[in-house]
């Protein structure tokens, strides 16, 4: 079952970022590869090549997801919001406040701040937080209909840090879309997260960085397919004895 | 006039935003603008005027995660 996010039902839990490919074309070709339905995407200084960029991603014919990068406070978060939504043109916004500079932790104080602003003015939050369940409460209450749990620090590809903390998470908030943000390393991390019951993951520096970003990007596609079909199949409780799986009945007196 | 565009002064002769915009050559770009730290739609650039010394912004899609 795919979820709702913000009215748009995804073909793949798959979202990917587009920064740190060895080219375009590898970043274009990767896409296809993954299958991924959402595109993450920044603003920055205008330098000569946002259009080129931004008609590659237009042709991917993908759904695009702007984010607050680097903005380590409320208001430049809440700035950089309304300057993306003018240029992509969608109420979509992945908001992050970094809190630390070496973790690249949220700041949830801003965070909760910037995302009550922006609720307010009609748009989409996709909240980037910890698995911290009291954020996660008071983010819902400011308007997100999104939440979006790390699973380790950006780009440090260690997958799922808190295993226990996100299915607690989960658990807690059966009813809302939640898509494991950041720090996802392997494609079984993603199928981890998607077997946990998360809706989605996202993920960049996994892709772009690896020695062929293109079959990384199928084996990330597959792999969170893959988890998702499982977790509709009703996984089996893991157990601490074994239980033979071939009938001792009929067995053999040797 | 001199503006602090993206972090470097410039000397321009237009007075409103979207003039400026068309004197750096980004006229038709797609861009988004901040003016002092603040949002400034698009609709409003041809109404804005500049100071000396106005810091601007003008931002531009790019790569992302």
């Amino acid at each position: 079952m795919m979820r709702d996010f913000y009215g748009v039902t995804l073909d793949s839990p798959l979202m990917l970022g587009t920064a740190q490919y060895p080219s375009p074309a590898i970043m274009e070709a990767a896409f296809r590869a993954s299958g991924a339905s959402v595109a993450t995407v920044s603003l920055r200084r205008e330098s000569g090549q946002g259009q080129a960029f931004w008609d590659i991603i237009r042709g991917l014919g993908v759904h695009v997801l702007p984010n607050t990068a680097g903005c380590h406070s409320a208001r430049e978060a809440v700035t950089t919001a309304h300057m993306a939504r003018e240029v992509f043109e969608t109420n979509w916004i992945k908001l992050e406040v970094i809190g630390n500079a070496d973790t690249l932790q949220p700041d949830p104080f801003g965070l909760l701040d910037a995302a009550e602003t922006l609720a307010a003015d009609g748009f989409n939050v996709f909240p980037y937080m910890t698995e911290d369940q009291v954020l996660a409460q008071r983010l819902v209450d400011a308007g997100c209909k999104v939440l979006m749990p790390w699973g380790a620090p950006i780009g440090s590809g260690l997958g799922l840090n808190n295993r226990y903390g996100l299915k607690t998470l989960r658990a807690a908030f059966p009813d809302i879309p939640m898509v494991i943000d950041a720090g996802l390393g392997l494609p079984s991390h993603a199928a981890a997260a998607m077997e946990l019951g998360f809706d989605a993951v996202l993920l960049n520096t996994a892709v772009a960085q690896a020695g062929d970003p293109v079959a990384m990007a199928r084996a990330f596609g597959m792999a969170a397919s893959a988890g998702a079909l499982a977790r509709t199949a009703d996984p089996m409780e893991p157990r601490d004895m074994a239980a033979p799986s071939t009938p001792l009945i009929g067995k053999a007196w040797l | 006039m001199k503006i602090d565009v993206n972090g470097e002064m410039r000397d321009i002769a237009a007075t409103s935003v979207d003039a400026t915009l068309a004197e750096l050559g980004w006229g038709g770009a797609r861009v988004a603008t901040a003016l002092n730290g603040e949002f400034l739609p698009k609709a409003a650039r041809a109404d804005t005027a500049l100071r000396d010394g106005d810091r601007l912004e003008v931002l531009a899609p790019m790569q992302g995660g």
